[in-house]
């Protein structure tokens, strides 16, 4: 029987929940015997190259790039899984949702007292993901199947929910893996 | 000595002295009920009504309901519990409570109590209302955080009696004001006080911080109301 596949995207995070993941130590000797991986930072794996059994999500979406990954994400993976307070409830990115988008973007790039008077320009390429009108939880924009809240999940949360999903087994949440800080 | 008064919750026997509420009952008896608004030692209010029970069939606020005669109380009940889950739910979606930026985030009774539930997601959407943070010279109002539990309101005063918080507009609009002369007067024994009794982030002592480590915090490795069940 062929390994279960994992893939993994960071959206609007900061990639903490990828280094909490990484804590998991020695484990990811016994985390390669388990499962491969395809698309993700971690390998540099770019397009997905066959169907993913378990994804995991870093971050929030605050730009149409965030949503077109996650969209990808959803297409391409059996199980979804939110991980981080970021991808659950939109994390500090969205402490900018109660600020309207222009004032956020005015404040950054016109009046910001570090800006150059010559360099007082909101940026517009098209090469520029645009940005949302708020940050977005993920399960505003795809089904989640999974979350995982923390900044970071414990790398024991993150191993205890990839094995119990890989072994298809309950999670067994002693009190103090769940944490929102 | 007036006799006891004999009850059940959840099947169990309980014994109480006439005039207490169902709260302060279970509390005596071993058995948690969650509070959030109640405090002990202040009047309660029934405010947040995560302590209700079924009690014959009815929902009562177990922090102001007195215990009566042949009371069968249901306090852990999946409908009971599922009850204050979506209280806890609509709390956390309702305000803007970005714990990890939170200095009373592991002492927070709010957090504590959606860890005991084990909530990892709200079931509602998060509304990101537009609050403001107020300061004063002791101690800072953040109103993203703040839960219109009232505890501030019956808990602080002047030395001459006069309160300090209250409660301002209705509705969805409610929010704590603060007497801004009264609160200058405040002693920083007062504020840690006003901080100590809020169960949320939302009134905080200026120049304090984040005092404890992570992993010495009240609810970092006991979940809230184990304390009360240690002593069954």
């Amino acid at each position: 029987m062929s390994k279960p596949v994992i893939a993994t995207a960071s959206l609007a995070g900061c990639f903490g929940c990828h280094m909490s993941f990484l804590d998991i130590d020695e484990r990811i000797l016994d985390l390669i015997e388990l499962v491969e991986f395809d698309k993700s930072p971690i390998d540099d794996i770019k397009k997905f190259s066959r169907p993913v059994d378990i994804g995991l999500i870093e971050g929030g979406c605050c730009n149409a790039e965030n949503v077109e990954v996650l969209r990808y994400f959803r297409e391409n993976c059996k199980i979804l899984v939110s991980v981080g307070e970021c991808a659950v409830m939109g994390g500090l990115p969205a402490m900018r949702n109660t600020i309207p988008l222009k004032e956020c973007l005015e404040e950054a790039y016109l009046n910001s007292p570090t800006v150059a008077p010559e360099d007082r320009l909101i940026p517009a390429d098209e090469d520029i993901p645009i940005l949302l009108d708020r940050v977005y939880p993920c399960h505003e924009i795809v089904k989640i199947d999974y979350f995982l809240p923390g900044c970071p999940p414990s790398a024991d949360l993150i191993w205890e929910a990839l094995t119990a999903l890989i072994q298809g087994r309950p999670l067994r949440l002693e009190y103090e893996l769940v944490k929102y800080d | 000595m007036p006799d006891k008064i004999k009850f059940t919750i959840d099947g169990k026997d309980c014994q109480a002295d006439p005039g207490m509420t169902i709260y302060e009952a279970a509390r005596a008896s071993g058995i948690y009920i969650p509070v959030l608004c109640h405090f002990e030692g202040l009047k309660p209010v029934g405010s947040c009504r995560i302590c209700s029970v079924r009690v014959n069939g009815r929902w009562m606020a177990s922090c102001t309901q007195p215990v009566t005669p042949g009371m069968v109380i249901e306090n852990t009940s999946p409908e009971v519990e599922e009850h204050r889950r979506a209280i806890i739910e609509m709390l956390f979606v309702e305000g803007n409570h970005f714990c990890p930026a939170c200095e009373k985030s592991g002492n927070c009774e709010l957090q504590a109590l959606a860890y005991r539930y084990q909530i990892m997601v709200p079931q509602f959407p998060y509304l990101f209302p537009k609050k403001d943070i107020e300061a004063f010279p002791k101690f800072l109002l953040e109103h993203n955080r703040c839960v219109q539990c009232q505890r501030c309101i019956r808990a602080i005063q002047t030395p001459d009696g006069k309160k300090i918080f209250a409660m301002k507009n209705r509705s969805g609009r409610v929010r704590i004001n603060v007497d801004r002369k009264l609160a200058a007067s405040l002693s920083d024994e007062e504020a840690r006080k006003a901080m100590d009794i809020c169960p949320v982030g939302a009134i905080l002592k200026k120049e304090v911080g984040f005092r404890v480590p992570i992993g010495q915090r009240r609810y970092d490795k006991k979940p809230i109301g184990s304390e009360i069940e240690e002593k069954r």
